[in-house]
């Protein structure tokens, strides 16, 4: 977890390929509130442009994007 | 300017935008699922599962080879004629049936396709159509298709949002689409 940032609720998306990790985050971030931040982790190579993509589309904010190994970690503030 | 000049501009104004905002297409992906290749079909549901979760809602008109999928295979009804009866014995009954477009290789290649997708992760079209029912993507099946192919009704799956149409209702769709596509 990152220091700067708290996170209210973590996504574990690791292992599942596209359309996957932007489906279920685009559920589970209406489980926090507006303002809360979720942390998704994934392994899909693809979720680099796919995250972003749906962060623009959506109007959420993408706080951080942190990569260890093959593990990609998103903090994603809920903004709408 | 007098008073009165400003409220007729602002009421012609604001008629005009109405007029506009309803030729404006919606966040709205339509698509015509022709293909019954399971390949194919899979790219369809991972295109529309992707919209809704971009925030947009997902419409998926099967027609032609596309709809035969859409029977469900535990149900079966009477009173076909021959024809009718041998495209429905010839073509897939169900998701479970369907193979790949390319290199099916007798079924070897669509049961090894399978195979590796399970490994990988990838969800079946029977998991894609679970999930396209529980996102609201909405499912219209040709009325035609279904009338050349002796398909019935009542052998159809049973999805939340399905509708049997005619293309104008597809069209009426697609019309309000920002993206269409044929598949």
């Amino acid at each position: 977890m990152s220091d700067d940032i708290k996170v209210d609720k973590v996504f574990d998306l690791k292992g599942l390929p596209c359309p996957m990790p932007v489906v279920k985050v685009s559920k589970g971030i209406k489980e926090v509130e507006i303002g809360q931040v979720i942390e998704a982790l994934s392994t899909d190579p693809g979720a680099l442009s796919d995250f972003p993509a749906w962060a623009r589309t959506s109007g959420n904010e993408i706080l951080k994007t942190e990569q260890e190994d093959d593990v990609i970690k998103f903090y994603i503030k809920r903004n709408v | 300017m007098d008073m009165q000049n400003i409220e007729s501009q602002f009421t012609e104004l604001k008629s005009q935008l109405d007029a506009l905002s309803k030729k404006t297409p919606e966040d709205k992906c339509s698509m015509v699922v022709f293909s019954g290749d399971l390949d194919k079909v899979l790219a369809a549901f991972v295109i529309a599962t992707g919209a809704v979760a971009m925030g947009m809602d997902a419409v998926m008109f099967f027609t032609f080879w596309g709809t035969s999928m859409l029977r469900d295979k535990a149900k079966s009804v009477g009173g076909k004629d021959i024809m009718s009866k041998m495209f429905g014995a010839m073509l897939p009954k169900g998701t479970s049936q369907t193979k790949l477009s390319q290199m099916n290789m007798g079924g070897m290649g669509t049961a090894m396709m399978k195979s590796l997708m399970k490994k990988k992760n990838v969800a079946s079209l029977e998991q894609f159509l679970e999930m396209a029912e529980e996102l609201g993507v909405r499912i219209f099946v040709c009325e035609m298709t279904m009338d050349l192919m002796g398909f019935k009704r009542e052998e159809m799956i049973d999805y939340k949002n399905l509708e049997f149409c005619g293309v104008a209702r597809f069209l009426e769709e697609a019309a309000n689409s920002k993206v269409q596509l044929f598949i």
